[in-house]
C-alpha cells in the first residue's frame, strides 16, 4: 500500500428521507479543519435515491467537492448496498481519512466498510487531530507526521484513549453526534459535484425491507436544547415528571432523562442523556434525582453550567455539577420554579 | 438448525467503578460478567431453540478464565462452548479480532450468528458486522427482535426514530441490544451440566483462512497513541440547605450572577 497516494478528507454525508442529518454538517467542519492542516480538500460522500438536489446544502457547511452515489438500491439505509457504494468510493478515490458519524447507521456502515477495505476503525470519537505517532520520537521507530489522532472514552468512559491508523488507509473513525462543531453556513456556496455509480446487483447479502415503522414523536431533539432539565429514578414515578416539565417550560427547555428512567419505561430512549444515549451540551443542565453514574456523565459533562439537585449528598454527580443542593427535589423544584417565573417576569 | 453466539467476558462497570489509589482503573477488584448485549443475544438464540428446536454453540475468545462465561451460557441453556485463546491472539483491535472470531466460525456449521451490539468495556460495536465481512454473509445490527420463516430471518432493526422491519437469508449475523429481552437465570440443572460440560479450546492453529499478519496487536491497524484516565472537569460548588427556601434562594443568586435570569 503506497500511503502517499492517498489524499483528502471524506465525510460521509448520511442522509435519512433525503434529508441531511445534523451530523453529517458537523464532520464537514471538523473535516475542514483537518483539511486545512493536511492541506487538501474536504469531500462530501452523499449516497442515496434522487439526493442530487442536497449537494448545495453540503457546500454550504463547507464541502469543496460533493461525490454522489444515486441509485434506486440506496433509496432507504440498508448495509449492503451503502457499504458498497462507500467501498467502491474509496477504492476509486484513495481519501487519506474516512469520517461517519457515530449513528445508528453509521456504527453498522463503518465496521462494515473498513472490514471490506481493510483498515483499521476507531469508533465514537469525540477529539480528531492531526499529529505525529508514536506522539514522541522513539529510537528505532519511524515517527510518522501528519496522521489522523483518534481520541475517544472506552470503560464506559472511564479512560480515554488516543489511537493512530499509521500503516492503513483511509484513516477511518466514526464520530459521535453532538460533540464537533458545524461552520456558519456560506450561503451560496458552490462544491464540485461528481457523480459516481459502482453498479448495484443484488446478491444474498441484500436484505429485504419489509416494513419501516416510524415513531411517533413531537418532542424536541435533546442535543438542540439550550436548556435541559434531566431526572433521574430519583423522581421517583413518570408522573412525577410533572415538576420537571414545569422547570423546564419556564426556562424555555426540555426535559431529558438518564438511562434508568428508560430501563423503567417512563421515557423513551430519544431522551436518554449518557454514554447509551446523546450527548449533550445546553447552557444549563439540571441533573435532578441522577446519582451521576459515569456513563450519564460523559454524556452531559460538557454543558456550559451543571445544576445538580439530589437527596444523597455523596451522589457522584456532585463531581461534575458547578452549583450543587443536597436536598429533596420534591420540596426544591417546584418552589424554584416559581421563584424562577418570579425572576423572569421582573426582567 | 444451528446458532452460533458470540459471548465476550467483561467487567462489570455497572455496579460502581474501582480505582486504584493512583486513579487508575482497578480491573481487579471489578466483576467478570458475561457482556449484558451478549447475554441478551445468547437469550435471544435460546428462545429460538424452545420454539423451533436449534442447537446453540457459544463462542468466546479471551483469557483461559474466559472460559466462565462459557460455562454460564452452558448454565442458561448452550449446548456447546468454545474458547478461542493463543498468546499471538492477545492485543487485537476490532480487525484482528473479528479476523480471528471468523476464522474459529469457519470450522462450524451455521445458520445464525448472533453477537452483542457491543461490549461495555471498548463500546465500539464493530466486531459483530465485521465478522460478517469476513465471512461475507448479511449482517443485521441492533436487533430488537427476531423471528425465523424457514430459511429466512425476520429482524426488527432499530434507529433512533423509527425501526425497520427486515428479511435476510441465512445464514446471517445479528447482533442484539439488551432491550431485545430479559435473559432466563441459570437453572440448577444447567449449572450441573455446566460443571461437567467440556469447553473446547482452540489456539491460533485451528483458525481457518486466516493470515497471521491480520492477528494480534501487530495484525492490528489501529494502534493506541496514549491511553490515560480520564480528566473530568473539577466539582464545583456544593450546598446543604437548612430549607428547599435556602436552595432555591442559591440557585437563583447563581443564575442572576450568570446573567441566566
Amino acid at each position: 500500500m503506497n500511503l502517499e497516494e492517498y489524499k483528502g478528507v471524506y465525510v460521509f454525508a448520511q442522509q435519512v428521507d433525503n434529508e441531511i442529518s445534523g451530523i453529517a454538517y458537523e464532520l464537514l467542519g471538523k473535516g475542514k479543519e483537518l483539511a486545512a492542516k493536511l492541506e487538501t480538500e474536504v469531500v462530501a460522500v452523499l449516497i442515496g435515491y434522487q439526493v442530487k438536489g442536497l449537494a448545495d446544502k453540503l457546500a454550504e457547511y463547507g464541502a469543496d467537492k460533493v461525490i454522489v452515489v444515486d441509485d434506486p438500491e440506496l433509496e432507504v439505509y440498508r448495509t449492503e448496498p451503502y457499504a458498497h457504494a462507500l467501498a467502491s468510493v474509496i477504492n476509486q478515490y484513495k481519501p487519506d481519512i474516512v469520517l461517519v458519524g457515530a449513528t445508528a447507521i453509521g456504527r453498522d456502515l463503518g465496521p462494515t466498510v473498513s472490514a471490506r477495505v481493510a483498515t483499521g476503525l476507531t469508533a465514537d470519537c469525540t477529539v480528531l487531530e492531526i499529529g505525529d505517532f508514536p506522539l514522541n520520537p522513539i529510537p528505532g521507530q519511524e515517527q510518522k507526521h501528519n496522521q489522523l489522532l483518534m481520541t475517544r472514552p472506552a470503560f464506559g468512559g472511564n479512560t480515554i484513549a488516543t489511537i493512530a491508523c499509521p500503516d492503513n488507509r483511509p484513516q477511518m473513525a466514526t464520530v459521535r453526534p453532538g460533540v464537533m462543531q458545524k461552520i456558519d453556513p456560506i450561503v451560496g456556496a458552490k462544491a464540485v459535484v461528481e457523480e459516481y455509480n459502482p453498479g448495484f446487483t443484488p446478491n444474498s447479502r441484500y436484505v429485504t425491507i419489509k416494513e419501516v415503522v416510524k415513531a411517533v414523536s413531537d418532542t424536541v431533539d435533546i442535543m438542540d436544547a439550550k436548556v435541559l432539565v434531566s431526572g433521574g429514578r430519583g423522581v421517583g414515578s413518570p408522573e412525577n415528571f410533572r415538576i420537571l416539565e414545569d422547570l423546564a417550560e419556564v426556562l424555555g427547555g426540555t426535559v431529558s432523562c438518564s438511562r434508568a428512567v428508560v430501563d423503567s419505561g417512563w421515557k423513551p430512549k430519544d431522551l436518554q442523556v449518557g454514554q447509551t444515549g446523546k450527548t449533550v451540551r445546553p447552557q444549563i443542565y439540571f441533573a435532578i434525582g441522577i446519582s451521576g453514574a459515569i456513563q450519564h456523565v460523559a454524556g452531559m459533562e460538557e454543558s456550559d453550567i451543571i445544576v445538580a439537585i439530589n437527596k444523597d449528598e455523596d451522589a457522584p454527580i456532585f463531581d461534575v455539577a458547578d452549583y450543587g443542593v443536597v436536598g429533596d427535589l420534591n420540596k426544591i423544584v417546584p418552589q424554584l420554579t416559581a421563584a424562577l417565573k418570579t425572576a423572569m417576569a421582573e426582567k | 438448525m444451528k446458532i452460533i453466539v458470540c459471548i465476550k467476558q467483561v467487567p462489570d462497570t455497572k455496579g460502581g467503578v474501582k480505582f486504584n489509589p493512583d486513579g487508575t482503573l482497578d480491573r481487579g477488584a471489578m466483576l467478570a460478567i458475561m457482556n449484558p448485549d451478549d447475554k441478551a443475544g445468547l437469550e435471544a438464540a435460546l428462545r429460538l431453540k424452545d420454539q423451533y428446536g436449534a442447537e446453540v454453540t457459544v463462542l468466546t475468545m479471551g483469557l483461559p478464565k474466559a472460559a466462565d462465561v462459557l460455562r454460564e451460557a452452558i448454565a442458561m441453556g448452550a449446548d456447546k462452548g468454545i474458547l478461542v485463546t493463543d498468546r499471538v491472539l492477545g492485543g487485537a483491535d476490532t480487525w484482528a479480532t473479528s479476523t480471528t472470531i471468523a476464522g474459529a466460525i469457519r470450522n462450524l456449521e451455521y445458520d445464525l450468528i448472533i453477537t452483542g451490539r457491543q461490549a461495555i468495556d471498548g463500546d465500539t460495536a464493530q466486531v459483530g458486522p465485521q465478522i460478517a465481512e469476513h465471512l461475507q454473509i448479511p449482517v443485521i445490527s441492533y436487533a430488537q427482535d427476531i423471528q425465523i420463516d424457514g430459511d429466512k430471518v425476520i429482524v426488527q432493526r432499530q434507529y433512533d426514530d423509527r425501526y425497520h422491519v427486515l428479511e435476510a437469508q441465512m445464514p446471517c449475523l445479528i447482533t442484539a441490544l439488551s432491550e431485545l429481552n430479559d435473559p432466563r437465570y441459570m437453572t440448577p440443572g444447567g449449572i450441573f451440566d455446566a460443571c461437567a460440560a467440556e469447553i473446547t479450546t482452540w489456539g491460533r492453529a485451528d483458525l481457518k483462512d486466516v493470515d497471521d499478519s491480520n492477528l494480534g496487536l501487530k495484525g492490528s491497524p489501529t494502534k493506541i497513541a496514549k491511553a490515560s484516565d480520564k480528566v473530568r472537569k473539577g466539582a464545583g460548588e456544593k450546598i446543604v440547605p437548612e430549607s428547599p427556601e435556602e436552595a432555591v434562594a442559591y440557585i437563583v443568586g447563581k443564575f442572576k450572577e450568570k446573567h441566566i435570569v
